[in-house]
């Protein structure tokens, strides 16, 4: 993996949600990495902060959370002249110029709740237009008449371009007479359809990932499957990185070269698709595949897997998921906790059955 | 759209007429008329032509008639721009309303902005600032504009402006303007006494108005739409005011029509009354208790239009804001 590549690397971040019943560590210890280009599946069984972590990336932790530890390294690729500068995303004023630069521009997100995404009193080109007024740039070539190069200015697009920009979108996401639909506002449209603005919205600014949770539970298969090949296209063609948060593994084998399998705000594995699929380590992924709907159910969301997740306020020592672990090693898994290994070729996991204790 | 104002209009008149003539009903419930009275009055004095003066009035009034002849006369009459006489000042109830119509809206009004131009900045800080010193300040303040009825504010402020300040609050208008014709001088001089019993009686309205529009926005904060503006790069102020209070501010324009304008109109009538104001109000309680009923009957009947216009310009406006309601 050449650096030039990176994208997005999160280091051992740790997010609390300080409430009245104590603090909960909602991500503690998490980390991973996202290239240019690359789709990251996240799975993981519900409330194990895989939206956090997505929100923690857009440092839009909702109060009263809060980025505790650790750090979000953004690589930033100057477009004009292709200089990679760091930024550290948790370390970014929340309401500064930078942050807002990033968010919806540089990353886009979609989210969980299609139905309420929306703001009821604007039209979808008016959701469109918001954010391609923000962020989208046309550039206007200025060419001096001794000047030997020519020098790159932008400006920003106009209303006419704007609406093409929209009706465009809603086009490539699938929505029928997208130059009326353009005009329609939230409550005239169908979940499905909804859902495909957000994604016409996050995607008009052709931003360089795209962190995507559970962006199709609402829609049918087939429209489902239109959703997945824009992405996949709008990936080939600007070279966009997808974070794909979801419950289903039928889709994020179809979509993702790399897995990271969560456990309690912790990356548990991590490995290429065919690997995880085919020789999950961690007990916890392999209780999770285990625990796939049958075949040709696809679309249902994971069954729980044995035993319950634990209380928040106390958490077990040791290794978090040794009292449903199988594999439970007593007097190790509930003393000490287990580090992340490369258990084979770019496969990693968090197990105490691959280290030497 | 057309359609809906069409059959806004028609409710409202039908509501005109029921008013009127339920009201007329109510004035005349109460033994005894305005006449009985003025000849009991004149019979004390020892007037000898007592009876057949008040026999007089009886005929010119039309007071010997059916009640349902009495109703329907005043009724044609009045949509003729004649609203009958007032017994007890004998003159045209029209030259008693006359400006004092203009003021009941003006100080309306003037009431009605004054507590939206307090309540909404001051909720939606509240609500952005959730738990601060600020909020909790502003939390107290408007329990106590609840709690603290008009009335007794308008006599405190009374109080302090003429015994402490020395200053002169009563009515709309300093002397020399009271009879003068209108003019720059004139509107300068009602907006000076104006802010006065307008801000008095904004105060419970706002309190209450800063609770609703705290409530609202801490629910719409909540809400995936405006996490999602804010992922789209907008600005914090943007996401809260483009967004959030752009649709919480939608009920409160319900809340306009239905609770707020009778709450002013209602407390603007007493404060006219502490204050001495030139407005309907402190007429309207004079001609109940002397049985003035074709005074007492336009007073209700205006009221009753100025709720329902005002009811009609915050449904035009909800329309307007809120395309739920407009495309409905
Ligand atoms: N606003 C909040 N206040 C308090 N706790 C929160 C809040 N948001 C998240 N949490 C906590 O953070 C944990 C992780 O939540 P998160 O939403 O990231 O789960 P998730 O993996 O996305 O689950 P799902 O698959 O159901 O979407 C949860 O256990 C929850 O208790
Ligand atoms: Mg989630």
């Amino acid at each position: 993996m050449e650096d030039g590549n990176k994208f997005i690397e999160v280091r051992d971040l740790h997010v609390e949600f300080d409430v009245r019943a104590g603090i909960i560590k909602a991500v503690d210890g998490m980390w991973l990495e996202i290239n240019r280009g690359q789709t990251v599946g996240v799975i993981g069984e519900s409330g194990c902060g895989k939206s956090v972590t997505a929100r923690a990336i857009m440092n839009m932790v909702p109060k009263p959370g809060k980025i505790s530890g650790g750090e979000i390294l953004y690589h930033r690729k100057n477009k004009d002249t292709g200089e990679v500068t760091t930024i550290d995303i948790t370390k970014l004023d929340p309401d500064g110029e930078v942050i807002r630069q990033i968010r919806g521009g540089e990353i886009g997100m979609i989210f969980q709740e299609p139905m309420s995404s929306l703001t009821p009193v604007y039209t979808a080109g008016t959701h469109i237009y918001e954010a391609v007024s923000l962020h989208r740039l046309v550039p206007v070539k200025k060419v001096g008449d001794q000047m030997v190069e020519t020098i790159m200015t932008y400006r920003k697009v106009t209303k006419q371009e704007a609406r093409e920009i929209a009706i465009d979108m809603l086009r490539r996401v699938g929505i029928p007479k997208p130059d009326q639909r353009v005009d329609s506002y939230p409550h005239q449209l169908s979940g499905g359809q909804r859902q495909r603005v957000m994604i016409a919205i996050a995607l008009s600014c052709e931003p360089e990932m795209l962190i995507a949770d559970e962006p199709t539970t609402a829609l049918d298969v087939s429209i489902e499957a239109q959703i997945l090949d824009v992405m996949r296209e709008l990936q080939h063609s600007v070279n966009m990185a997808i974070m794909f948060i979801t419950h289903n593994l039928g889709v994020i084998a179809e979509m993702a070269e790399e897995i990271v399998v969560m456990y309690m705000g912790k990356q548990v594995e991590r490995a290429k698709v065919v690997d995880l699929f085919y020789d999950p380590k961690h007990p916890y992924t392999q209780a999770l595949l285990r625990s796939i709907p049958k075949i040709g159910k696809r679309g249902e969301r994971l069954a729980t897997i044995e035993g319950m997740v634990p209380d928040p306020f106390h958490l077990p020592t040791g290794c978090v998921f040794h009292p449903r672990c199988p594999m439970f090693m007593p007097g190790k898994c509930d003393r000490i906790v287990p580090t992340n290994k490369e258990v084979a070729s770019n496969h990693w996991a968090s197990c105490l059955l691959y280290e030497e204790v | 759209m057309v359609n809906y104002i069409l059959r806004r209009l028609g409710y409202a008149v039908i509501m005109i007429v029921l008013v009127s003539f339920v009201g007329f009903c109510i004035i005349k419930l109460p033994p005894g008329d305005f006449l009985t009275q003025k000849l009991e009055q004149l019979r004390a004095r020892g007037d000898r032509s007592a009876e057949s003066q008040i026999e007089a009035l009886r005929a010119k009034y039309g007071l010997d008639r059916p009640f349902m002849v009495q109703y329907t006369t005043w009724a044609v009459n009045f949509l003729k721009g004649d609203f009958g006489e007032s017994f007890q000042y004998e003159r045209p109830v029209k030259d008693l309303l006359g400006e004092r119509l203009t003021m009941t809206v003006v100080l309306a009004l003037a009431t009605l902005i004054i507590t939206w131009v307090l309540a909404i900045p001051l909720g939606v800080y509240s609500a952005v600032r959730q738990y601060s010193l600020g909020d909790q300040i502003i939390t107290t303040i408007s329990f106590i504009g609840i709690g603290i009825p008009g009335f007794l504010l308008a006599l405190i402020i009374l109080f302090f402006a003429i015994v402490v300040l020395n200053q002169d609050v009563l009515g709309l208008f300093s002397k020399e303007y009271i009879d003068a014709p209108w003019s720059v001088g004139k509107v300068i001089d009602l907006l000076k006494h104006l802010w006065i019993p307008a801000l008095i009686s904004a105060v419970t309205g706002t309190g209450g108005l800063i609770r609703i529009m705290r409530g609202n926005l801490l629910e719409t904060m909540g809400q995936p739409f405006v996490e999602a503006a804010r992922a789209r790069g907008l600005r914090n102020r943007d996401v809260i005011w483009k967004h959030a209070v752009r649709v919480a501010i939608n009920p409160l324009i319900v809340i306009l029509g239905s609770e707020a304008l009778p709450g002013i109109i209602g407390g603007n009538a007493l404060v006219s009354i502490v204050l001495n104001l030139p407005t309907i109000g402190p007429l309207f309680v004079d001609s109940l208790r002397r049985l003035d009923m074709y005074l007492a009957g336009t007073c209700i009947v205006f009221f009753t239009i100025l709720l329902l216009v005002g009811n009609l310009l915050a449904d035009l406006v909800l329309a307007w804001v809120d395309p739920r309601i407009r495309l409905e």
